[in-house]
């Protein structure tokens, strides 16, 4: 769960990180009228989306007046952003920030995550920070280098040494950053850029925070904060019934359980020159009534042409629980949609005499190869 | 033989006598593995299922003589089941909680650290000796002994190609689900090194997916050594969305590649035979077994 630029910020801002003073507008004349609240000569105006890559797609603008403000926010504001990070359609900016634009020295990069091997809080950091970071990271994974922040961790001589100047006060900000992701159950929280101002202090010029959200039981206060606005409607309509659902571009609606075997599929599918209309994968705690749910987000999409039913029965998830819910999908929709369905595992005959008993269109095939060949035909107009 | 659990595996169960523990305790014990007691904080002293329920791991280890855990207990209270069991000293702890808080797992890790205990999981499905001994959540009904060992990061390929395999004749010495979080225990390369050594095996499947680094570690230990027996692998997530979450290049370093293409080129440059799809794993099973 990410948590956008101004909330990221005013979280760590609580654990004594410098940050630019700001306010959060969703209108133009908004934008305007509280960036007369900040003592500044000059203003950044900020599109507030969930994806990486903004500054280069010019969803960072200045302004050197308030009427300046509401322009550039007037450009960004309701407008798709597309970035490298975001899809071909791009996030719409439903939020801007204004901050006070900050006589910087030299960008800086910090991160705190947790080793994934240790599971120790880590500290990345870079004299290389600033926009096109991301790129040269890309390109060069050395650029970073790593601390584990253990007890007597010594922070200051390890910035030091990579040429961070004020190394101490830079500590400082490090050992707040690494209180706030502890108190709050941090997975990541990147300070790019993590900036000198010319005065000689450290500053958080943009942060990004991603929450656990597996951890949010014991920060309901967080949980409001984190709504993942980069999720479609459909998306987060999944999410709440136990269904993991990506919409993809394609025409061939998915539905299987599993991750591992709904990467598996769509690999197939596009190996066979289909489109998946999504990635789906069932949770072992989804019911029928959810898997129904699931289904019928496939079914209300235009775009899909037929549903491929990929699904074997684990030890958790059986294959009668998955027929069952799509049966009820497609009681009370009107789309009846071909279905293809590869069925193995536990309870596969039953779950196949479930669709077969309630008359769906249904074909049935004996291996996944079978019926991905069989689906990607159908999308393409076979009959 | 077999790897990490065998005829000699004595299991306890912490969490046994909630609904999913009751549940699949029941049905690893019908399928013949050696279930010796349940844990659960205020219950000691009663029985569930037949087996005596303790307060803690160690007096189920002093009474009974338990040497493995599953772990079944929510997910808030999961750390502090694995910890209390490495405290125990339980050599094999399968944790099969899903949703298991990241730093959580700081002391969990902690506590692994100069322990002889070895954890599979969080969020394994666990770990089948077919015909032998089942710790964890599987279905068992397509397991068949065999030359095959499986070590995956996911439950529903690992049930897929388990299938596969027996309906092809090859059964499975033992399948190894080291579970789908970002920190976990055992890993692809402690697996690999344990198939090595083990007679039964012959060949080794490894399935993974997008995202981590556990394909570039068994990769990197290949290339290292003659590692002596086949390796296929399985690596799904090839046309799979752009990552928008975690896809930041300065935790590149920490986190590897990710993307699975990349990951597949690795393991063929280690020697690995590379499995087109899922479908193709027999396939290439057969064609290296010769």
């Amino acid at each position: 769960m990410i948590l956008s630029e101004y909330k990221s910020k005013e979280l760590i801002a609580q654990y004594g990180i410098a940050i630019p003073e700001g306010r959060v507008a969703t209108t133009a004349a908004e934008a305007e009228a509280r960036c007369r609240e900040i003592k500044s000569a000059k203003y950044v105006v900020k599109a507030q989306i969930g994806a990486g890559g903004r500054g280069l797609a010019g969803g960072i603008r200045f302004a050197a007046t308030p009427s300046g403000v509401r322009e550039e926010a007037g450009r960004l504001l309701g407008k798709a952003l597309v970035t490298n990070q975001t899809g071909t359609g791009g996030e719409i900016v439903g939020e801007v920030y204004v901050e006070a634009a900050v006589e910087i020295e030299r960008d800086f990069y910090i991160a705190i995550v947790l080793d994934p091997g240790s599971a120790r809080p880590t500290l990345l950091a870079s004299a290389r920070g600033g926009v096109e970071f991301e790129q040269m990271a890309r390109m060069d994974p050395d650029v970073v280098s790593s601390l584990a922040l253990d007890d007597g961790a010594d922070v200051a001589a390890f910035l030091d040494k990579l040429g961070f100047p004020n190394s101490a006060s830079a500590a400082e900000a490090v050992s707040a950053a690494a209180r706030a992701f502890g108190a709050n159950d941090m997975i990541l929280l990147e300070i790019n850029p993590f900036s000198l101002t010319k005065s000689g202090t450290w500053i958080a010029v943009d942060a990004k925070v991603a929450l656990d959200g597996n951890a949010m039981f014991r920060h309901p206060d967080l949980e409001a904060l984190s709504i993942d606005k980069t999720l479609s409607t459909a998306e987060r309509v999944a999410q709440e019934n136990e269904i993991n659902l990506v919409k993809l571009d394609g025409n061939i609606g998915v539905v299987v359980n599993g991750a591992g075997l709904g990467l598996a599929t769509n690999d197939m599918l596009v190996d066979a020159g289909g489109k998946p209309a999504n990635f789906m994968d069932i949770r072992t705690t989804a019911t029928s009534f959810h898997i129904a749910k699931g289904v019928e987000l496939l079914l209300e999409d235009p775009a899909v042409k037929l549903i491929l039913l990929n699904v074997h029965g684990g030890g958790m998830t059986v294959c009668d629980t998955v027929t069952e819910g799509v049966a009820f999908a497609y009681s009370r929709s009107q789309r009846k949609l071909p279905i293809v369905a590869r069925l193995a595992g536990t309870n596969a005959e039953w779950a196949q005499r479930i669709l077969s008993d309630r008359k769906l269109p249904v074909e049935i095939c004996a291996t996944m190869q079978s019926a991905v060949d069989r689906a990607v035909a159908i999308s393409k107009g076979a009959r | 033989m077999s790897i990490l659990i065998d005829d000699s595996s004595r299991v306890l169960v912490q969490g046994m006598t909630g609904r999913a523990g009751t549940f699949y305790t029941d049905l690893a014990m019908r399928y013949g593995s050696h279930y010796v007691a349940g844990v659960r904080p205020g219950k000691g002293g009663t029985r569930h299922l037949d087996l005596p329920v303790f307060d803690t791991p160690q007096q189920a280890i002093a009474e009974t003589g338990a040497n493995a855990s599953l772990i079944m207990v929510p997910a808030h209270h999961a750390a502090d089941a694995m910890v209390d069991a490495i405290k125990a000293g339980i050599g094999v702890i399968v944790c099969v909680t899903e949703r298991v808080p990241q730093h959580d797992m700081t002391r969990v890790k902690a506590a692994l650290a100069g322990s002889d205990s070895v954890l599979i999981g969080p969020n394994s499905q666990g770990i089948l000796t077919p015909g032998v001994c089942k710790i964890g959540v599987m279905p068992t009904f397509d397991a068949r002994p065999g030359p095959v060992g499986i070590v995956s990061r996911s439950a529903s390929l690992t049930s897929e190609i388990l299938a596969q395999t027996s309906a092809a004749n090859l059964g499975q010495s033992t399948t190894v689900g080291i579970g789908g979080d970002a920190i976990h225990g055992l890993g692809f390369v402690d697996c690999l090194k344990r198939f090595g050594d083990d007679d039964q095996t012959e060949v080794v499947v490894l399935i993974g997916e997008i995202g981590g680094r556990e394909e570039e570690d068994a990769a990197a230990y290949l290339s290292s050594l003659d590692y002596g027996k086949p390796v296929v692998a399985l690596v799904v997530g090839r046309e799979a969305p752009k990552e928008k979450r975690m896809g930041h290049a300065g935790t590149l370093s920490i986190f590897g590649s990710e993307t699975a293409q990349r990951k597949i080129e690795l393991l063929q440059n280690a020697g690995v035979r590379i499995a087109a799809n899922a479908d193709d794993v027999v396939p290439c099973l057969r064609a290296v077994l010769g």
